[in-house]
């Protein structure tokens, strides 16, 4: 090993800069808006220059690890892998354009210092979740990000934010319950619940105790991941602002659940132990039904963020598809997802915030023409819709291969006509969209708002959806490259399954 | 003079307290009172230190002979890990009261003269409690806690808060008299008290004093069904009344509870195991649902504290070393994030001048934004969630059912889980509403929460938070000492 050693604590010291800025943020108060400004992108950027340290890190082979024991033989443990890196390395980099987004998108709005506080909190946890490094840990982190994300989702306080929220809550928080009696059943079982690649389960025999652990975690995870039917919350919690929705739905949220899932399939049943016993099969079927379910229900939807929600819920299902697929190349395809759906989605998000705040349009009908006053976004949302249909060379393209491939490797061919009925029903639900943009008469006159802006809204809005559309294509584009997405997934899988 | 060795400790951190009450009465005035707090704040928690060390490098049990008579005779001072759990928990929630007090008894019209003497004497009663070894010691002890705390709840003035000290007088008093009963009849079958050289064999007459006693207990507990009296008191109550009433006074009861039925009469444990668990489910359910209905903020709190006792109960089913661990776990960090939650339900009232939920639309930021936190923090230890003592409480209890295979109580501790979320995120999301105009921003409120105030509950809500990252030390500290039942030593 060539080059420096950095201390084994960093994935520690990388969440402390989010809970620092929240602390500092929530200090600071409402009124020294510059000073909150600084904290927030100050620590995006050490943020994530640490992470990029831990990235070179790992690759050269160091190993991370924290321990607090925290009594009656519990452990916080706190790691950084290459699985780990894949998400914290998202998440980094998202939240720093986020965070520029949101302080465009509130400028001028009440309770930002609650806002700001509660968004860093929710990037600790979403850290906490990547770095746990055992069932235990990632439970503390599941729950304070549910804890976190709450007052986002309640944070416009009319009735149907409140609304919203509590049925957020009361999905994630019997969610919770369902994981938690899960993570406890396996310790009583005896079950090492730290995670390792190829799993703990050695010489335990799966008999229908272990069965309903697996069951009770994958429930308890499927809500935060939207899995049909425990997706109900992710239509209504978008009520919430457009830079929350994106932190929901391409950098948290529902970036969690998937995260966990691979955790329990990959780290702690085991892909081939797993799949060995029948447990892989339901799940992918779940997937499947999922992806389907959300494009034909994201076909029905007149509002924007809605059929965005929908979308996430058909998408986000394509990671666990991936993963319960069972062979190594559809696992590719499920983890590079994570990144790719990540960049695509919030793409798109950051687009319907643009236009919303801009123009004022929150519905589909509304959007005719919107390509002249707006080409920049618009380009960008086009970027992100034909990568989600899976249109090369956009990100979304490459997942979907490596599925297609992984499907047939594993023997499962339905799973190709289940990509392939999705990427139709994604066509159909996303060109009218674009044609509607591009090629409509647009309105009279618009909304005069922003006029006399140089550009076509306000920069810190503009700046960060066009920085997450170039990556979104620029990780399809060089997915060949030692440095992307994909090869950091393959450097993951081969850990995995050759360990 | 010599530094006192741990065992005069014990007697020291009961005597302080009392000789401040004393020179409390004598001193009337709000300076003296103030210090007196203060130094028996340092005195006791000095004790409490050294005590501390002391067991955690011995790892056994601390006691004492009065006078140096051995038991039967004499009267034996005692500590262990639940000692001092409880003794600790009286420590951090009397001094953050206090600090409350010092700046919300004068803003309400306290009177010192009376407040402070009852103060110091309810904080001498519930030391006295949580070291004594014996049967009508502790019948004192508890009477003089409740003798005081009863006035305290009436302090303020005003009927409401009249007629609910009363009803609680006169619960507590039954409950007295209940206990005694129990007393006499064991006194008379073996002729001695100390609660743990009593050998009780199953035969009618002492059942009969165990149902006795335990009835009179669970009266003072505010156990269900005898819990009427709580949620009036509680939440009429001064805001640090209410937070060392729920916090501490009701617990000294339950304390006692755990205290006979695991050292005095364990043999009679079986069945009865299943009655005081079955109680506690009923508390947990039903002081749950009843918080969910409140339209008052304190009395939500109140009724939160009637089904939160009954996780207490859960050990004598459970009865594990596991299940010890995390009953012990959750009555410390219940006290410290109810009491935390007390004081900041007393400063949104100071603000607001009732406690009323429908008023208090959108409060949330400007001068209440510490107490927001406070009282947050405090409610996601109440609900169970990480990173708080209470979750850490609610897996030890959970892990201590799966694994004797009791999926029902499992199943309990999950529900009531989620129904404490239900209540607490309901108060919660008022105050995020923003659908009316902010009370706070009627002209001429330019009032503010003193800091005192804001911080001693911040300062509770942040204990019962960090006590998860101390569970390591804790729990070993917790554990010395545990009954025989607990660790599976003899009994059932």
């Amino acid at each position: 090993m060539t080059g420096f050693t950095l201390p084994a604590a960093m994935p520690l010291y990388t969440m402390a800069t989010s809970l620092v800025a929240a602390v500092l943020i929530f200090a600071l108060g409402e009124t020294r808006g510059r000073a909150r400004t600084v904290v927030n992108v100050a620590a995006a950027v050490v943020k994530l220059l640490f992470v990029f340290a831990m990235l070179v890190a790992v690759w050269q082979g160091q190993e991370f690890e924290v321990r607090l024991p925290m009594g009656a033989g519990l452990e916080l443990l706190l790691i950084a892998d290459a699985l780990s890196l894949l998400f914290i390395t998202l998440s980094a980099l998202l939240w720093l354009l986020t965070t520029v987004y949101a302080i465009g998108y509130l400028e001028g709005a009440p309770q930002r210092a609650r806002f700001f506080g509660f968004f860093s909190l929710c990037v600790a946890a979403t850290m906490g979740i990547a770095s746990a490094g055992n069932l235990f840990t990632f439970f503390i982190f599941y729950e304070l990000l549910t804890l976190a994300t709450y007052p986002l989702v309640a944070h416009r306080g009319t009735a149907d934010a409140l609304r919203g929220a509590r049925v957020y809550l009361a999905y994630t928080l019997a969610g919770g319950v369902a994981l938690l009696a899960g993570i406890v059943w396996l310790e009583v079982l005896g079950v090492d619940t730290t995670f390792t690649p190829g799993g703990q389960l050695d010489d335990h025999d799966v008999g229908p105790a272990l069965r309903g652990a697996y069951w009770l975690l994958i429930a308890g995870i499927g809500v935060k991941a939207a899995m049909v039917p425990l997706h109900g919350w992710l239509p209504i919690a978008m009520v919430a602002p457009a830079p929350v929705s994106a932190l929901l739905h391409a950098v948290a949220v529902v970036k969690a659940g998937a995260f966990g899932i691979v955790r329990v399939v990959l780290d702690v049943y085991g892909s081939e132990r797993a799949g060995a016993e029948g447990l892989l099969l339901p799940l992918a079927v779940l997937a499947a039904i999922t992806i389907i379910w959300g494009s034909v229900r994201a076909l029905a939807q007149r509002d924007i963020k809605k059929r965005l929600a929908y979308s996430t819920v058909s998408q986000v299902s394509y990671i666990t598809l991936g993963i319960a697929l069972g062979g190594p190349v559809a696992a590719v395809g499920g983890l590079v997802h994570l990144v790719h759906q990540g960049l695509m989605k919030i793409t798109l998000f950051f687009c319907a915030g643009n236009w919303a705040e801009t123009l004022e349009i929150k519905r589909i009908d509304q959007l005719n023409g919107v390509g002249r006053r707006m080409p920049l976004t618009t380009a960008a949302f086009t970027i992100g819709a034909l990568g989600m249909i899976g249109m090369p060379p956009v990100a979304g393209f490459i997942s979907k291969w490596y599925l297609g491939l992984g499907a047939l490797q594993a023997g499962a061919p339905w799973a190709v006509a289940v990509l392939v009925a999705s990427t139709l029903l994604n066509a159909a639900y996303f060109l009218p969209v674009l044609a509607r943009a591009w090629f409509a008469p647009p309105p009279e006159h618009w909304h005069e708002r922003f006029d006399g802006l140089r550009a076509e809204t306000l920069l810190a809005l503009l700046i960060p959806t066009l920085l997450v559309a170039a990556a979104a294509l620029a990780v399809g584009v060089f997915a060949a490259l030692g440095a992307s997405p994909l090869a950091w997934a393959e450097f993951i899988i081969r850990e995995e399954y050759l360990p | 003079m010599s530094v006192p060795g741990p065992s005069q400790w014990l007697v020291l951190i009961v005597f302080v307290p009392l000789l401040a009450a004393v020179a409390a009465v004598l001193w009337p005035g709000r300076g003296a009172g103030r210090w007196l707090t203060v130094l028996t704040g340092l005195l006791t928690g000095g004790g409490l230190l050294s005590l501390s060390a002391r067991l955690l490098d011995a790892g056994e049990p601390v006691t004492h002979a009065l006078g140096g008579w051995p038991t039967p005779l004499g009267i034996a001072l005692y500590a262990d890990g639940l000692s001092l759990a409880m003794l600790w928990l009286t420590w951090v929630v009397m001094s953050a009261a206090s600090w409350h007090a010092d700046a919300y008894n004068p803003a309400h019209g306290i009177d010192e003269a009376l407040f402070r003497p009852l103060w110091l004497a309810c904080w001498c009663a519930l030391n006295a409690v949580f070291v004594s070894g014996d049967l009508f010691n502790v019948y004192v002890v508890l009477e003089i806690s409740t003798l005081a705390a009863v006035p305290l709840v009436a302090i303020a003035g005003g009927r409401a808060a009249l007629t609910a000290a009363l009803r609680y007088l006169l619960f507590a008093l039954l409950g007295a008299l209940v206990y005694l009963l129990g007393v006499a009849l064991v006194y008379g079958r073996h002729g001695r008290l100390d609660m743990h050289g009593l050998e009780i064999t199953p035969e009618p007459a002492m059942l009969l004093a165990a149902g006795l006693v335990t009835a009179g207990l669970m009266a003072k507990a505010a156990l269900v069904p005898m819990h009427v009296w709580l949620p009036p008191a509680h939440s009429r109550a001064p805001a640090p009344v209410s937070a060392i009433l729920s916090a501490l006074v009701v617990k000294a009861a339950v304390y006692l509870l755990l205290r006979l039925w695991t050292w005095t009469w364990p043999e009679l444990i079986n069945g009865a195991a299943w009655v005081l668990g079955g109680l506690g489910a009923v508390a947990m359910i039903h002081g749950s649902v009843l918080a969910l209905l409140q339209v008052r903020l304190k009395r939500v709190v109140a009724y939160s504290t009637v089904a939160q006792l009954g996780y207490l109960l859960l050990v004598f089913p459970l009865a594990s070393l596991l299940a010890w661990q995390g009953v012990v776990m959750h009555a410390v960090s219940h006290g410290l994030a109810k009491a935390g939650f007390f004081l900041a339900a007393g400063n949104i009232m100071h603000l607001l001048g009732h406690d009323r939920l429908q008023g208090m639309r959108g409060i949330s930021g400007g001068p209440l934004a510490l107490t927001m936190f406070a009282l947050a923090l405090s409610a996601v230890s109440l609900m169970g969630l990480p990173p708080s003592g209470g979750f850490l409480a609610k897996w030890l209890l959970l892990q201590a059912a799966l694994e004797a295979g009791a999926w029902g109580w499992a199943a309990l501790l999950l529900i009531a889980g989620l129904l404490a979320a239900a209540y607490l995120f309901r108060v919660l999301a008022i105050l995020l509403a923003r659908d009316t105009p902010d009370p706070l921003a009627a002209p001429g409120s330019d009032r503010h929460v003193p800091t005192a105030m804001a911080w001693s509950a911040l300062t509770l809500a942040l204990g019962s938070a960090v006590l998860a990252f101390a569970g390591e030390p804790l729990l070993r500290l917790f554990s010395i000492g545990s009954p025989d039942i607990m660790t599976g030593s003899t009994g059932p």
